[in-house]
């Protein structure tokens, strides 16, 4: 495994099949993993808000026995006055194994990964990308539909949502067929359509979700920003546009499997959460064991 | 003035750079993306939009007492593909260069992406791959692919 999870472009089919492998095995036997990495030290740099990706590495690093230093708010740290991230990283690398940054600039994690030698990884770099979020995202897909053979529609802010671009990436390796829908303002951004293109994907740009529904296995959903959009009545009509309930489900394959990394606002309808379909909240606890693989194979 | 001297100044250097077939209207980036604005009292001669068999118009620049580096060189390509470079000893073309793409540039354009990490106060110098069509920022993947002058750092 390298050191580094910076982007999910060019990182191996082989590379993220140990983390899963890896994940599966830990999901398995939580226990037999409890104290395999006692005394290491997680350094959490979290420039941005989050819930769910801190607290997974949180947890994932405390049931390996470690624990974490964390920066904490930035308006409490040296960052407030005017210490660069360089530094800070810099420094904090000297006091932990292994270092997790979200940053709200994308590239933020490539830099600092020229300024540190312990493991680093990228927990979302502005809109650039979101690697651990692609390796939970992959697994949950393993566990309920497969990877071999997958058609899968990508859904909403496909421009600014870092989980995509790291997703479109990965998903390639696999073979995947992928099917994105989105406004056409909020259309995949030029670098992310390069690499795939690069690298032959399989993909096509719908504006409408029907137009591809019944071809799916699933239907990865993400939120259409708010802020995104300088006028409150088109994000209305965006939004709208893209929201799926029951109903609309019930139109589409019996199988199919409704994904969001969260959180969400109301692009999916709370009916959803009681059906088959829905596999977020699955999807992520799930970010828990694979962020235990993650760290296991990194430190 | 006389003729003479001013041919002197634009046709011949007695030691320096002459870079030819700049494409037409190049000659002025090429000067910045070269850092050379006179001020270090070297003379420098600019002729656009000078005709030419092979491309119809050319832009020629002359720079006394400068001799290009082979980073410079390549950099240069990404405005003016087709640059001829001679670095003139004594009066005579003492070597002759075609420019070439170089894999990446560092440190001389700026990214056009205002939320990548090398448009901070970050100690960092900028980096781009070079495709086929276009740079790319190392850092957050921005692909420019046109008015690639406008991102002259200097």
């Amino acid at each position: 495994m390298r050191q580094q999870l910076i982007s999910t472009r060019d990182l191996p089919r082989g590379e993220i099949e140990a983390v899963l492998d890896r994940a599966a095995e830990i999901d398995a036997d939580p226990g037999a993993w409890y104290g395999t990495h006692a005394g290491q030290l997680l350094g959490l740099l979290f420039y941005e808000p989050s819930t769910r990706t801190r607290l997974s590495f949180e947890a994932a690093i405390k049931r390996l026995g470690g624990d974490t230093v964390n920066l904490g708010a930035v308006e409490a740290s040296s960052v407030a006055k005017g210490e660069t991230l360089a530094d800070t990283a810099r420094m904090v690398a000297g006091y932990a194994d292994a270092l997790v940054l979200r940053h709200p600039r994308e590239g933020a994690a490539a830099m600092v990964s020229e300024f540190v030698d312990v493991p680093l990884i990228n927990a979302g770099d502005g809109a650039g990308q979101h690697p651990s979020q692609t390796l939970l995202d992959l697994y949950t897909i393993r566990e309920h539909a497969g990877l071999d053979d997958l058609d899968i529609g990508i859904m909403g802010d496909l421009k600014y949502g870092r989980t995509v671009h790291s997703l479109a990436n990965a998903l390639t390796t696999f073979g995947a067929r992928q099917y994105f829908i989105s406004p056409p303002s909020l259309a995949l951004p030029d670098s992310v359509r390069y690499d795939l293109d690069q690298a032959g994907a399989d993909v096509s740009q719908h504006a409408e979700l029907e137009a591809v529904l019944d071809d799916l296995d699933v239907l990865y959903v993400t939120r259409i920003q708010r802020e995104r959009f300088p006028d409150e009545n088109e994000y209305q009509a965006v939004a709208g546009h893209y929201r799926i309930d029951a109903d609309l489900l019930s139109t589409g394959p019996p199988d199919l499997k409704v994904m969001h990394p969260l959180p969400r606002v109301d692009e999916i309808a709370p009916d959803v959460d009681e059906t088959d379909h829905a596999i977020y909240f699955d999807q992520a606890r799930n970010g828990v064991p694979v962020r235990m693989a993650l760290l296991d194979l990194l430190l | 003035m006389t003729m003479t001297e001013r041919e002197l100044h634009v046709s011949k250097i007695e030691r320096g750079t002459v870079v030819d077939h700049i494409t037409a209207g190049q000659a002025l980036n090429v000067l910045r993306l070269l850092d050379i604005d006179g001020r270090r009292g070297e003379v420098v001669s600019v002729a656009m939009n000078v005709p030419s068999e092979r491309t119809g118009s050319k832009d020629v620049v002359k720079v006394q007492n400068r001799e290009l580096s082979q980073d410079e060189l390549d950099v240069l390509s990404l405005i003016a593909p087709d640059a001829t470079v001679n670095i003139i000893r004594a009066f005579e073309v003492a070597e002759k260069h075609v420019v070439e793409r170089p894999e990446r540039v560092v440190g001389v354009l700026s990214c056009p992406n205002s939320a990548c990490i090398t448009n901070t106060d970050e100690p960092v110098k900028t980096r781009f791959t070079v495709l086929d069509d276009g740079v790319r920022c190392e850092f957050c993947g921005t692909i420019v692919r046109e008015a690639i002058t406008d991102l002259l750092s200097s």
